[in-house]
């Protein structure tokens, strides 16, 4: 309705222009469908084609040199099939680190994604009703997610450090720790708590700590819109049946929301699986924070072994893969439900 | 007794989520905001006074400076770290990345929600599945294509990278939109004689025109906060490296003050902040519409 007004104009205006359009046309007339299709693939074939340079042929790419003996300097005299062999798997899966920054990266992932979809959930519930101050907090809790991964990453490095950080001189001074905390570079910090002895690995856990403060506002978003979407008799009709907060969040709310977060669980352990940026930045993939995508980055520049850096990001995309196609298999009716 | 039981219970659980409501909100207000309210701080703070109290919250007015700003942003030949040229660069790739990847976008989001053309179903599944290959999967490749052609250490082939990154989510975001403008009013273009390439031009562009411009948005933040594609293509010539890039660089290092590659922090994070709060509406919307259709 509202739009009628404002396509009435543009009318006008195209009008002139129009009639001096058919005269220049051609005359063999085509059918409407056989028009569509042809300027839809018109219209498609840039980004096709940007997609395809850029992203489908570099990944075939990846495969073919994957089962390559290729160094950087080799590459540039090498044709596109050179000499195969099965070696840069083989020192993929024989070389040390590799199961254990497998295990790595599932446990960053698994902590990533629960955390922050979990964080998102809470807050989306505590911002659902109106208060003071709701729409400046609500764009505030967005910042961790827009502002610039390099900025917030060098400020955390900063407020963690040992010397000069904030954290550790108010640890200081309200929890009496005797010893400053270098979070970011402890792989294993001893915690005796009642007498038990627990190694807790340090700096994983504060990055994936700031992997959750980063992305819960992503998640929150989500949750907040489809939470505004639920009617509000149904949780009305329960309140006058006397049901408390709890039981109104397990059986009304949880139901509705559960295809959403189902659908951010994925989208977000996708992409904290592939996740570089945040732990090369953090900790430079030390102290036990050695996830795969920064063992590849390691191949490529440090080696300058592209074989073997193609090869572990092939099967890390091959185990990215493998457990999406586990989880579809398992859940998977309920996020085609949402999408 | 019993009667008065049950509601006891609403009653105590009624209390203790207001409580816990209120503490949650503080509790996130404090976390997302502390963290930038120290970035600033730092900023205008010389490194004495930081390393001399580094749990200070506060600034005391005689401890108040701008060099660290002017230190930043002083070209390399004064003595500074260049990051004029860093923001210089990081505005290229960034607005040539929109450009670029609107001109592609436009037309595909149209043509996926409105002409029925051979795999119009395939073709958006095909380009959201781009965001199924890891980032460094295409890192490999594109690094030895890149190096091969020349391009590496160039901002026009971080640029192409850039927006085969963000060319699909453009398109996912612009067609929710678009799929909203009801068919009529294009019949009713083609009826006056528009072709189709008018139609889009003089009728859908206006009308998408919220949409574009928080597409835009979206792509010129991704753009300007990307590192690891800038890391791999510009590490070796400090005269092209986008600010990212830049302070990821020096904070590697122990000469430059972390006061000083804080205020560099705050003016790489100003013009995203800036830009989102102008058009937070507009983007979140755009985020998310589609997501509430249950």
């Amino acid at each position: 309705m509202t739009t009628a007004p404002a396509g009435a104009p543009q009318r006008r205006a195209t009008g002139p222009r129009s009639t001096a359009g058919p005269a220049s046309r051609t005359s063999r007339p085509m059918t409407a469908s056989r028009r569509a299709n042809r300027a839809g693939l018109a219209f498609v074939s840039p980004t096709f084609v940007v997609v395809l340079v850029v992203v489908v042929l570099p990944i075939l790419w990846t495969v073919l040199l994957a089962f390559q003996k290729a160094k950087l300097v080799d590459i540039q005299g090498m044709g596109l099939f050179g000499h195969w062999s099965l070696d840069n798997f083989a020192q993929v899966f024989d070389s040390a680190g590799f199961w254990s920054s497998l295990t790595t990266t599932l446990l960053y992932t698994a902590g990533g994604t629960l955390g922050s979809v979990a964080l998102g959930l809470v807050a989306a519930l505590a911002l659902r009703k109106p208060f003071r101050g709701r729409g400046l907090l609500r764009a505030a809790m967005l910042l961790p997610y827009v502002a610039p991964v390099v900025a917030v990453a060098f400020v955390w490095e900063v407020a963690l450090s040992p010397q000069y950080g904030v954290v550790n001189d108010w640890g200081r001074r309200l929890f009496g720790w005797d010893h400053p905390i270098a979070f970011l570079s402890t792989r294993e910090y001893s915690v005796h708590l009642l007498g038990v002895h627990v190694d807790v690995p340090l700096a994983l856990l504060t990055v994936i700590a700031f992997e959750c403060w980063r992305y819960f506002p992503f998640a929150f978003l989500f949750i907040l819109a489809r939470l505004q979407a639920v009617p509000h008799t149904l949780e009305e009709a329960a309140k006058v049946d006397g049901a408390t907060p709890t039981q109104r969040f397990r059986h009304i709310l949880l139901p509705q929301l559960m295809p959403v977060i189902a659908l951010l669980c994925v989208l977000r352990f996708i992409m904290t699986f592939n996740k570089f940026d945040d732990v090369y930045l953090l900790t430079g993939g030390g102290a036990g924070t050695d996830v795969a995508a920064v063992r590849v980055y390691d191949f490529l520049t440090a080696r300058y072994d592209v074989g073997a850096a193609a090869a572990q990001a092939l099967v890390l995309a091959a185990s990215l893969m493998l457990l999406l196609g586990l989880y579809f298999k398992f859940f998977g009716n309920k996020v085609q439900e949402e999408s | 007794m019993t009667r008065k039981a049950a509601p006891s219970r609403a009653q105590f659980e009624e209390r203790l989520f207001g409580v816990l409501r209120r503490l949650v909100i503080a509790f996130l207000a404090v976390i997302t905001l502390l963290p930038f309210y120290y970035m600033l701080l730092l900023s205008v703070k010389p490194i004495d006074a930081l390393l001399l109290d580094p749990g200070s919250l506060w600034i005391s007015a005689k401890d108040f400076t701008l060099s660290t700003y002017h230190d930043v942003l002083r070209s390399t030949d004064d003595g500074g770290q260049g990051f004029v040229k860093f923001l210089l660069n990081s505005a290229l790739v960034s607005l040539g990345t929109v450009a670029l990847t609107l001109l592609a976008a436009v037309p595909g989001a149209y043509a996926v929600s409105r002409l029925k053309f051979f795999g119009h179903r395939q073709v958006s599944a095909l380009f959201l599945a781009v965001y199924l290959f890891p980032a460094t999967l295409l890192a490999v490749p594109l690094f030895v294509i890149f190096a091969r052609m020349g391009l590496s250490s160039s901002l026009v082939g971080l640029a192409i990278v850039y927006v085969a990154q963000t060319v699909p989510v453009s398109i996912y975001m612009l067609k929710n939109y678009l799929v909203t403008i009801p068919y009529s009013i294009e019949e009713a273009a083609a009826l006056d004689g528009c072709s189709r390439l008018q139609t889009v031009r003089k009728v859908i562009l206006p009308l998408a025109l919220p949409s574009l411009m928080a597409t835009g948005l979206y792509i010129f933040m991704i753009a300007w906060n990307e590192f690891l594609f800038a890391l791999l293509f510009l590490a070796a010539d400090p005269d092209k490296w986008t600010v990212s890039l830049g302070l990821a660089q020096l904070s590697n290092g122990i000469e430059v003050p972390k006061t000083v590659l804080m205020a560099g922090s705050v003016v790489l994070t100003i013009p995203v902040v800036v830009l989102f709060f102008a058009a937070e509406r507009l983007l979140t919307e755009g985020l998310t519409s589609g997501a509430d259709k249950s």
